[in-house]
Formats: C-alpha cells, structure tokens, sequence
C-alpha cells in the first residue's frame, strides 16, 4: 500500500498523517484524527451531513480526497465553539429546535457558518437556498431556518458592538 | 463507500500535467472539483491507475473578455461563474444556468471544464455552451486545438477529448446587439440534475425578427444536443407565442429520452418542449431590453 503524507491545519491545530490517496477527507477527520463530529450520511454528495470548511469553503468531505486537502486549513464542528461558550449558531439550533436526532446538525450548522461569512444577513428565501445541499429528514427546516436567522442577528450585533465586547453575544 | 486503489499527483504546470498525461497514456484521470469524478470512482464506474490533481495549476480559472470571446477557465468553479460581473452583463444565460447546478457545496467545487469532460447526459453547461455556439479549447503536447460545443459532446460520458489533452478554457462569442439568452429547466427536487433542461440564445434583427438563434437541450438524449430543427424554423421568425410552441415542438420531436426515475419518455419530451418555450420567451424580452 502506497501512502502519502499530508499535513493541514485542522481547527487551528497542524495535524499530518499518511494517507492511501482514495482515503476521503471525511474518513481523515473522523478515522485518523478522531473529530467525530462530522457526520457521514449518505455517501453520495448529497445529504451535506459531512460538510466542514476547506479554506473557508464549504465542502462536502465525503466528496474531496484527503490528499487534495494536503496543505488545507479545515474547520469542522469541533472548531467552531470557543472554549466553554457555543457558537451563536450551535446555541441558536438549541434555543430553536433546530435538530431532533441531530446527524444532520454538524453539516447544517457548518453550511450556515459558510452562508453568514458570506451574506451577514441573509433573507429566508437565501437561509433555504444556502442549506439545498444539506437534508433534515426530521425537522421539516423550519426551525433549522429560525436559528440560522437567530445566529445571523446575534453575530451582526457581535460585529457591530465596540472591540472588547464581542464575546458577550456569544454567551 | 471506498474508490479503488489509484496513483496520485498533484503538478504545478500545465507542462508537466501534459507530459503526464502522455507517459501515462489511457490510464491517468484528471481531477478538477471532484464533485463528479469521485462519485464515479466510489461507484467503481471507473478504476484510473493514476489520479493527476489540477488544484495547482495556476492560470486554468480566469474569466476575461478579448476582442472576439469571453474565455472560461476550465477551473472556474459554477460559483465563480455565477458571481462574475462581466458574464452576468454579456450573458445572463450563464447566471441563471449556473444558478441551478447541484447546490452551495457542489457550486463551490465544482467546475465548468470537469463538468463538460465528464459529460453527463443531464449536465447543465453543455446546453448553455451549444446554445451560445461557445467552443471548447484542448491541449496537448502536440499543441491546442478548438472543439465547437456542438462537436464536443458525442455520447453519455463521452467528449471528443482524447486522452492526452486537457480541457484549458471555453470561448464564448462575444454577443450581438439585441442579443438575449436564457436557461429553462425542471427538476424533481432543489439541487438534483435536470428531468429537461432547455438553453436559448439569440438576437434579434432591426426587423425584430429573429437574426440568430441557438438552442440547446439536455437530460433528453444519450447526450446534450442542439435543436438544430427548432433553430432552423426560428431564423427570419416573429418572435410570437405560436412560433416559440412550434419550436418547442420540434425540439421534443428532435429529443431522444428514455425513461427512468425522472418520468417517462413522452414526459421527458413534453417537458423539453416546454421548457424550449419558456427559455425562449425569456430570452426575447432579454433581447429586447424587457427582462
């Protein structure tokens, strides 16, 4: 078995492995660096549930090879939360409702952080539009609209309030 | 699901893709976004010896204007595409087309060069590249050469591409005055491939008659097609309502659809005679400053 070795950058932190290079991204982060968070679902490129960041770009990992990502910043659910504090989106999805099972969650709320980097305030028809890559087969995306609107409004406010006081919408 | 066991490289030059491409003749596949190929390889539709990555090569995704064409990289992603100022003022086509392809994350990746070498019989661009009479430029140690659209597309997966070249850039005719163009298409569900998808450019004469036309259609045939009958009866037309369900109709007659979970054949047909109707009333308001 010929393997090659990758090194990025995963959450913040450098990580490197040897990789097969038919290895998926997805089994990277999940098999070899144990970030579990990331779901996969169906296997296909179509469910959205192992989405993660690839230089600030959604992509679905079960759909990238591990050695394309070789060099590549990644950010996954793990990533997303700072220290004790949720992210607005993952504390959004908990206030709303947004999950029942919750397989679709990571994705979903990796999605939404795509679509707020890119469009702070987006309408509803652009939330719906934004997660058409991502499937809920429980919540029927009401709610998972509600809290992508609660997080977009509280990360504007963040983005607004003065230097130093950021953190509190966060909490 | 797991791909076969393949070679992987990753070059930094056009040179070196080429020189690949030769030394490994008839066994090396070029991966762009991934969003097609590696299905297909976890489907085991296809066992490549050799993967040749072409993340780094520089050059292959500008989008800029010459005297005679807009060029596409072939690496520029849909979104790119999508998003770019100076497509969305000379063909709007190219927006709207590009709007309906998979989803955010496929749109992200995904490519217009690896769309059209992969070749799916249900793809997007090649209708929008038939219809705007864009051309397709491949390179080779032995050089380049340009493929029309409507020779480039022969069969399902299958593209006058030979094994040694690489897809580098489409070349769009720059657009006439009184030009127009749009992109018609159903789908079963957001993000899913197209059940009939029609794509209309043309330009009207000072007569307002119809100086030119191109349509081309997929998801209807083994592969996209133009609608060379439906083009034939529009040319010196009145762009009214009766001639656009004329050449609907000839469209459909002209489609070869099988039946499959989209719908049945007559379906299909029914459907791309339809959408030929919408994408042409659309594309006449464009070209008459309407829309």
């Amino acid at each position: 078995m010929t393997t090659q070795h990758v090194r990025l950058t995963v959450n913040g932190q450098p990580m490197e492995a040897d990789v097969e290079p038919r290895m998926l991204l997805v089994h990277l982060i999940r098999d070899v660096f144990r970030l579990t968070g990331t779901h996969i679902g169906c296997d296909t490129s179509h469910c959205g549930a192992c989405t993660v960041l690839v230089n600030g770009e959604s992509a679905k990992s079960c759909t990238m090879l591990a050695v394309s990502a070789d060099g590549a910043e990644i950010t996954t659910i793990e990533g997303l939360a700072q220290g004790p504090n949720l992210h607005p989106l993952q504390q959004a999805f908990w206030d709303q409702h947004g999950l029942q099972c919750g397989f679709c969650t990571p994705g979903m709320i990796m999605e939404a952080a795509w679509l707020l980097a890119r469009n702070p305030d987006p309408t509803e028809q652009e939330i719906r539009e934004g997660i058409s890559g991502n499937l809920c087969r429980c919540t029927g995306y009401v709610n998972i609209i509600k809290a992508i609107q609660q997080a977009a409004a509280e990360l504007r406010a963040a983005a607004e309030a003065p230097a130093g006081t950021a953190g509190a919408a966060a909490s | 699901m797991i791909p076969p066991r393949f070679d992987y490289v990753r070059p930094s030059s056009l040179p070196d893709v080429l020189r690949i491409l030769r030394e490994r003749e008839g066994e090396a596949k070029l991966l762009a976004g991934g969003y097609s190929l590696i299905p297909v390889l976890k489907l085991r539709l296809a066992s490549p010896g050799l993967l040749v990555d072409l993340r780094d090569v520089a050059g292959l995704d500008a989008i800029v204007e010459t005297d005679d064409n807009i060029r596409i990289g072939a690496r520029a992603t849909h979104r790119q595409i999508v998003e770019n100022a100076l497509l969305a003022d000379r063909y709007p086509i190219f927006a709207e087309a590009g709007a309906t392809i998979g989803d955010p994350q496929v749109r992200n990746w995904g490519t217009i060069g690896g769309s059209c070498a992969h070749a799916d019989p249900a793809a997007t661009w090649p209708a929008v590249l038939i219809a705007t009479r864009s051309a397709l430029v491949a390179r080779s140690e032995a050089g380049e050469r340009t493929i029309p659209a409507r020779e480039f597309f022969l069969d399902t997966f299958t593209t006058a591409l030979t094994s040694t070249e690489v897809l580098t850039e489409v070349r769009v005719p720059r657009p006439g005055r009184r030009s127009g163009g749009a992109y018609a298409a159903i789908e079963r569900k957001a993000g899913d491939f197209p059940t009939a998808g029609a794509a209309v450019q043309l330009r009207l004469g000072d007569d307002g008659r119809i100086a030119e036309v191109g349509i081309g259609l997929t998801a209807v045939a083994e592969a996209p097609f133009a609608a060379t009958e439906a083009e034939a009866l529009l040319v010196g037309a009145t762009p009214d309502e009766a001639t656009f369900r004329e050449a609907g109709r000839a469209a459909a007659a002209q489609s070869r659809p099988t039946s499959d979970s989209h719908g049945p054949a007559d379906y299909k047909r029914a459907m791309a005679a339809e959408m030929t109707v919408r994408a042409l009333r659309r594309a006449v308001a464009r070209a008459r400053g309407e829309a």
